[in-house]
């Protein structure tokens, strides 16, 4: 058994939500690279040279690629090998969450959900954990924003809507959104599971690389029959218009009940900022 | 792409030439406000008292700033979903608002209200909040510091980077862009 101090989790944790914050991912990089030369509108190649030119901005200044810096979303894997001591697991999440947010100058959007007061140190956190097989812990973090977090839904769809049904619902949500979840997005799918496993996977499908298709070769041409529907909306970057209105689609799918098909979508935005660590 | 820069207070004639779908570089004064300020605004004005600052001849920005850090003016500051504020925009214009930064489509009411009192609708770039911060020159609290990221700011700007969403003629470039692309 490792034994390892919670007090590991809190610096973890409050490095990481600042460097997500701050570095967006080489492969989102890449992605604005790369979609100057898909986009065809004049208006939203300029849109992505903002882009690039705000990850330059924010690394070098040292300030948030986005003012909304998200509630604080993790995701940690413990091996069933470790033992935690020095402090409750939960309590250390979000010690490392407020740390961040406070040390880091990034904006606390948590509140009450009627009164609407701040709870002004960003937590709780929305934690997830699972217990994994070794000795180590995988600590992964997603700030993300409520523009794009508002455009997502489950719906639990009829067995015989099948992949029709499922990519209906897609462009339904991303018709709904328009230029609000701030294109180009990204998105993700859950399929499968009940209710509220459906909408955890579509959140996991979000934390799969740019580019990085399902295993299984069905899926990945439904992912990209998907996206390619998503580029022909005409959106585009910001929803000024063009081709480039998604940057990526992923879907995590698993076995269902007999009568149920549920489906969850999540959008995130073109500022999809992750970043893990394993101690 | 052509960039064309005017600046705060915005001229009528200026207003007019505006052209949804056009690039611009803002230099000025524009006031923060979102969703907690756009309800005290409405409160004041039930009680007939005046607004924390005359908005004649003004610009609005959708925009709750991250905190700056220490020795800059301002953290990321771009803009937030702007239809949560339409409710209270066509009476804002009313009052002499002559422009609004946001993102996202507005109301049947505003794009009307737009129209009707000769102003104007500008996108910043969402999720470019650290880029727009290198346009702000000052920053000056104006009022509700309670409402935290909500306060009401008055920013100093220079060449700050902006799309002619709505413009006077009725146009919309989310709606144009979306149907000259769709395939």
């Amino acid at each position: 058994m490792r034994e390892l101090h919670v007090g590991e989790i809190i610096s973890t944790l409050e490095n990481l939500f600042i460097d997500a914050n701050i570095n967006l991912p080489g492969s989102v990089i890449r992605a604005f690279e790369e979609s100057i030369d898909k986009e065809d509108s004049p208006v939203g190649r300029e849109v992505f040279r903002e882009l690039l030119r705000n990850a330059v901005t924010a690394k070098e200044e040292r300030i948030p690629i986005c003012q909304d810096t998200g509630l604080a979303v993790t995701f940690i894997e413990i091996g069933q090998d470790v033992h935690l001591y020095g402090g409750a697991l939960e309590d250390a999440v979000n010690e490392g969450v407020r740390r961040a947010y406070k040390n880091g100058y990034l904006r606390k959007s948590c509140c009450d959900p009627f009164s609407r007061r701040n709870t002004n140190d960003n937590t709780p956190a929305i934690l997830h954990t699972r217990i994994v097989p070794g000795n180590q812990v995988k600590i992964t973090v997603l700030p993300k924003g409520g523009g794009s977090e508002n455009y997502g839904e489950v719906r639990m769809l009829v067995p015989s809507q099948g992949k029709e049904g499922v990519q209906a619902f897609v462009l339904d949500m991303v018709m709904k959104g328009g230029p609000n979840p701030c294109p180009p997005i990204i998105v993700g799918i859950g399929i499968g599971g009940n209710f509220e496993t459906s909408a955890l996977l579509s959140k996991e499908a979000l934390m799969v690389p740019l580019n990085i298709r399902n295993e299984d070769p069905a899926i990945a041409d439904f992912e990209l029959e998907i996206l390619r529907s998503i580029n022909r909306t005409g959106i585009g970057p910001q929803g000024y218009g063009g081709t480039v209105t998604a940057l990526d689609v992923h879907i995590k799918i698993m076995p269902c009940h007999i009568a149920s098909l549920p489906v969850a979508v999540n959008i995130q935005c073109h500022a999809h900022r992750i970043k893990e660590a394993l101690i | 792409m052509e960039i064309r820069r005017i600046k705060t207070p915005l001229e009528e004639n200026v207003i007019e030439s505006l052209k949804s779908g056009e690039k611009v570089f803002l230099s000025g004064h524009i006031y923060t406000a979102r969703d907690a300020a756009h309800k005290r605004f409405m409160e004041t004005l039930r009680e007939g008292k005046p607004l924390p600052f005359d908005i004649r001849g003004q610009i609005v920005y959708y925009c709750g700033p991250s905190p700056a850090p220490p020795g800059k003016i301002i953290g990321a500051c771009g803009p937030t979903t702007s239809s949560r504020m339409d409710t209270y925009t066509p009476t804002l214009l009313s009052l002499g608002l002559k422009g609004m930064i946001g993102k996202g489509k507005r109301s049947k009411a505003v794009k009307e209200a737009i129209q009707t009192h000769k102003a104007i609708y500008f996108g910043a770039t969402g999720g470019a909040g650290a880029l727009l911060s290198k346009s702000v020159v000052s920053f000056e609290t104006v009022a509700y510091e309670d409402l935290g990221p909500e306060a009401v700011v008055r920013l100093g700007v220079k060449d700050f980077p902006l799309f002619v969403i709505n413009d006077i003629e009725g146009k919309d470039l989310y709606e144009a862009g979306t149907e000259q692309y769709k395939k």
